[in-house]
């Protein structure tokens, strides 16, 4: 060339320049990759570190002597009535305060009594009624104290600023530290979280009415939805002529896949409560919105399942005479059974995720008691959820977190279960 | 008798019918000494059919429509006791009675309660004619199936039409869902713009769906302009596109390309879990960690960042959709026929060369078809924007405000205390359409591009 390179030389030099842009791609590639890993990282081990410390709530001892005239009747026998009548509240302040009896002034008894939880009351009438030889004498009882307290001992509560900014005040935080000085106030395992449902009070609140609740949808989410993929896809592979209704049929199932979940509750609402007035918040109506919604994902997966039976079994079977619906039903379907089995599965993870459509049909409701059938109002382990990070609590955040924790485990849970099915399933043809 | 007992009723029938059904075609080949025209257990099968489907399918339209034929009566009859009430009214009085007759709620007015006495004798009576009318048909085509039964007759193929009718009903329901969304919304809509004009709705530019309750009410006449929700909406969707648009290609494009296979194996399902974690969890964490975490950064640079900026949103929404552009971007790559690689690897071009020049051009419409699909996602994702966008609707572009979007606006006017009928509520079902034609046409738009790509190389 005229500036003295030959071409090789302009190539050696260029190539360098090039593999050095090829470099620069890869790496472009990697650190996305990266990037991608770390959001999950961050994702999950932010809520896992905010979720963890729900598994333990802050109880405090008290000592009370419960007279037997609040429990007992004339007769001597426990009575609901008596009980009723008792105020257990009173009680539980009381007992607590008797730990603190220089505290005289009315103001600061009450912010004394503030400590313990409010449905402290409640927790001991639930332990007299489950033990009644506690009362009658003096009885070291474990009540929970407040969320407040809660927080604080959890190293939640920012203790550093000024009194008016705090949700404690000095002379609180001064109980408190007396109380961890005496040793009577300790942290134990969460159970109530576990076994109620929800609550006003951050203490009291549980996930086992959500839990149920998602249980309940998910059982009519599976009865009605796998039956009909089941039947679609055995239909769309075997029995629909190709043509433009069966072209109709399939860019309809495709398309439905990807409406916005939203749009499903919105259906659910104009339909089921508003025409055919089924009840509100209720199960039944939940499951019936998401199986609408994985209705697609299953069929689609179905049919996969089924086309990956080979056409031989299918042309055996026909060849002995089998007719085509006995082709279908009897031979191919028990093979492809594993594969829809493991579509299902994913689809019922994604409609367990799923809290849009239900919060449409009115299951973001308040409830304290545990649903027990599929009419009942109820919510789901979701929608419990954004209830929770809703409240203004710090306590609730908590919570929501560890929800989350346990939402997310039941997910790895079944998408796992998919994997292993797939993987102890899966014949090679 | 109740549903469940109904039920029970009608299985225990059925049951028997393929006995009976058995027993009679057993009998008949022995008496004439002939096989008969199909297996023996097909006849039993054709039997339970005739007994289970019709009494069956009688029992599941009878429950979801005799309620709706009670209302339709009973509020056309109090519409003459009040003939000066307007349809809401009559649909709440309804509502009072039924409360009362079902015991929720207790009332004193004479006329009312005569009327819940009413409505209780009516649902009796629906109830008891239900029992009677359905054992009726249980026994009378129980009857009819049973007697079918014949030597000659081909039960075999007659319950194989049944399921082949059934499966394609089945296959049908797809369409029927379609159907019922585009009609329920509709039929709201519609509602909607009889008292509200379609193009103020389209085009206006002021959202405030709050109506006055008393008439004398200043500045809250419910003003429906749909502008800024959706500009809400495209600058959030825009903000994900941007976080994920470029994470997702770029790590197809390793996935597919650079990547050693034992890596892949463990990348793929490593980025398929950010697609697995359900959005309430997104929505958590853009509220309550990112959403915070931006404000701070903000501050510390001076500058003013909602709670419930656009940005937190938005970018959180990114992260949700990496994994879909990512997935399908790979498919998308590796649908690229090999000879198109090898031809650029054998002129001499680099790895990175070949795919810029060459895969991406090719793949382009398949990524473009990814790319509308995710923002067809990304418009229609709900719980998100619910817990960390805002409620007020802002025409703005700014990012670090708040603005608020489609899919929250639908949430905030179905979740309040507000009477059904309202322009508000009915406003969320205007939204509700315009969202499913919006995702709609973006979802095919999204195939007819890919399928280009098929149609090239095929």
């Amino acid at each position: 060339m005229g500036n003295g390179k030959t071409n090789t030389e302009l190539i050696a030099k260029s190539l360098e320049k090039r593999h050095r842009r090829q470099t620069r791609l890869k790496y472009y590639g990697l650190f996305s990759i990266l990037l991608g890993i770390t959001f999950l990282i961050i994702l999950l081990g932010s809520i896992t570190l905010n979720g963890y410390t729900a598994l333990q709530q802050t109880v405090v001892q008290i000592s009370v002597n419960i007279s037997p005239d609040k429990v007992f009747d004339d007769n001597g026998n426990i009575s609901e009535e008596v009980m009723y009548n008792t105020n257990w509240d009173g009680l539980a302040k009381k007992a607590f305060r008797q730990e603190f009896p220089d505290v005289v002034d009315r103001k600061e008894k009450r912010k004394l009594s503030d400590l313990i939880s409010s449905n402290a009351g409640y927790d001991i009438k639930w332990m007299v009624s489950q033990n009644p030889s506690i009362v009658g004498k003096e009885t070291k009882l474990w009540v929970k104290t407040s969320d407040d307290v809660d927080q604080l001992l959890k190293g939640r509560l920012t203790v550093n600023v000024p009194e008016e900014q705090r949700r404690l005040s000095n002379s609180q935080l001064k109980w408190v530290k007396n109380l961890t000085d005496k040793g009577i106030i300790k942290k134990q395992f969460n159970t109530v979280f576990f076994t109620s449902a929800d609550s006003r009070e951050p203490e009291s609140s549980g996930i086992l009415g959500a839990i149920i609740g998602s249980a309940i949808a998910m059982v009519v989410t599976m009865a009605l939805a796998l039956p009909f993929a089941v039947m679609a896809a055995i239909y769309l592979e075997y029995f629909a002529k190709p043509g433009k209704w069966t072209d109709f049929i399939e860019v309809n199932i495709n398309n439905l896949a990807a409406v916005p979940s939203i749009v499903f509750g919105l259906l659910g609402l104009a339909v089921f409560l508003n025409f055919f007035e089924l009840p509100r918040s209720a199960p039944l109506v939940g499951g019936m919105v998401l199986s609408l919604m994985t209705l697609p994902t299953i069929i689609i997966a179905s049919r996969a399942a089924i086309r990956a039976v080979p056409s031989s079994i299918r042309d055996a079977a026909l060849s002995l005479g089998a007719s085509k619906m006995q082709a279908a039903v009897d031979h191919v379907l028990p093979l492809a059974s594993p594969g829809i089995l493991t579509g299902t599965i994913i689809g019922m993870a994604q409609a367990l995720g799923e809290t849009a459509p239900l919060i449409m049909i009115g299951m973001v409701v308040f409830l304290v008691d545990i649903p027990t059938g599929f009419t009942d109002a109820a919510t789901a382990l979701p929608v419990q959820i954004y209830i929770w990070s809703d409240s203004a609590e710090r306590a609730f955040y908590e919570r929501s977190s560890l929800a989350i924790m346990i939402l997310v485990l039941f997910l790895i849970t079944m998408n796992l279960l998919a994997v292993l099915l797939r993987k102890k399933f899966e014949k090679k043809w | 008798m109740s549903i469940f007992e109904i039920t029970i009723v009608i299985l225990i029938i059925s049951a028997s019918a393929y006995f009976f059904g058995v027993r009679k075609i057993v009998s008949l080949s022995a008496k004439y000494k002939k096989k008969p025209d199909s297996l023996m257990k097909y006849y039993g099968k054709n039997a339970v059919i005739w007994a289970f489907v019709p009494a069956f399918s009688m029992l599941v339209a009878y429950s979801f429509l005799a309620p709706v034929y009670i209302e339709t009566v009973f509020i056309d009859k109090l519409s003459k006791i009040f003939p000066e009430y307007q349809q809401s009214q009559l649909n709440l009085v309804y509502a009072q009675v039924q409360n009362i007759a079902s015991g929720f709620l207790e009332s004193s007015d004479v006329q009312l309660l005569a009327l819940s006495e009413q409505l209780t004798s009516w649902n009796e009576k629906a109830q008891s004619t239900r029992s009677w009318v359905i054992l009726l048909v249980l026994i009378g085509t129980s009857a009819l199936g049973y007697n079918k039964i014949k030597l000659r007759f081909p039960a075999r193929v007659k319950v194989e039409q049944f399921f082949e009718r059934l499966f394609l009903g089945a296959a049908v329901t797809a369409i029927l869902i379609t159907i019922a969304i585009v009609v329920s919304l509709m039929f709201e809509a519609l509602r909607f713009f009889e008292v509200y004009n379609f193009f103020d709705f389209l085009f206006g530019t002021h959202w405030s769906p709050n109506i006055a309750i008393r008439d004398d009410q200043v500045g809250s006449s419910g003003s429906f302009g749909m502008i800024p929700v959706l500009a809400g909406t495209v600058l959030i969707a825009f903000i994900a596109m941007l976080v994920a648009l470029p994470i997702g290609v770029f790590s197809a494009i390793y996935m597919a390309e650079f990547a050693p296979r034992g890596l892949r194996d463990i990348i793929k399902p490593t980025l398929e879990i950010l697609a697995g974690i359900p959005t309430v969890v997104y929505g958590f964490f853009a509220a309550l960690m990112v959403a915070p975490f931006f404000r701070s950064i903000g501050l510390s640079l001076g500058l003013d960042v909602s709670s419930e900026s656009a940005l937190a949103a938005g970018a959180v929404m990114g992260i949700m959709i990496i994994p879909f552009i990512s997935s399908l971007s790979d498919d998308v790559i590796n649908a690229v026929p090999q000879s198109l690689k090898d031809g650029s690897i054998g002129l001499g071009a680099t790895k990175a060369e070949t795919i810029i020049k060459v895969i991406l051009p090719a793949a382009l419409p398949g990524l473009v078809g990814a790319f509308l699909l995710a923002v067809s996602r990304a418009i229609g994702e709900t719980m998100i924007v619910v817990m960390a966008a805002g409620h007020a609707a802002n025409l703005t572009a700014n990012p670090l405000e708040a603005v608020t979007t489609v899919t929250v606006q639908i949430v905030a006017l179905l979740t309040g205390d507000t009477v059904f009928d309202s322009p508000k509520t009915l406003s969320a079902f205007a939204l509700g359409i315009t969202l499913f034609v919006a995702t709609l046409m973006l979802n095919i738009a999204a195939l007819t591009v890919s399928r280009k790509l098929s149609e090239k190389y095929d």
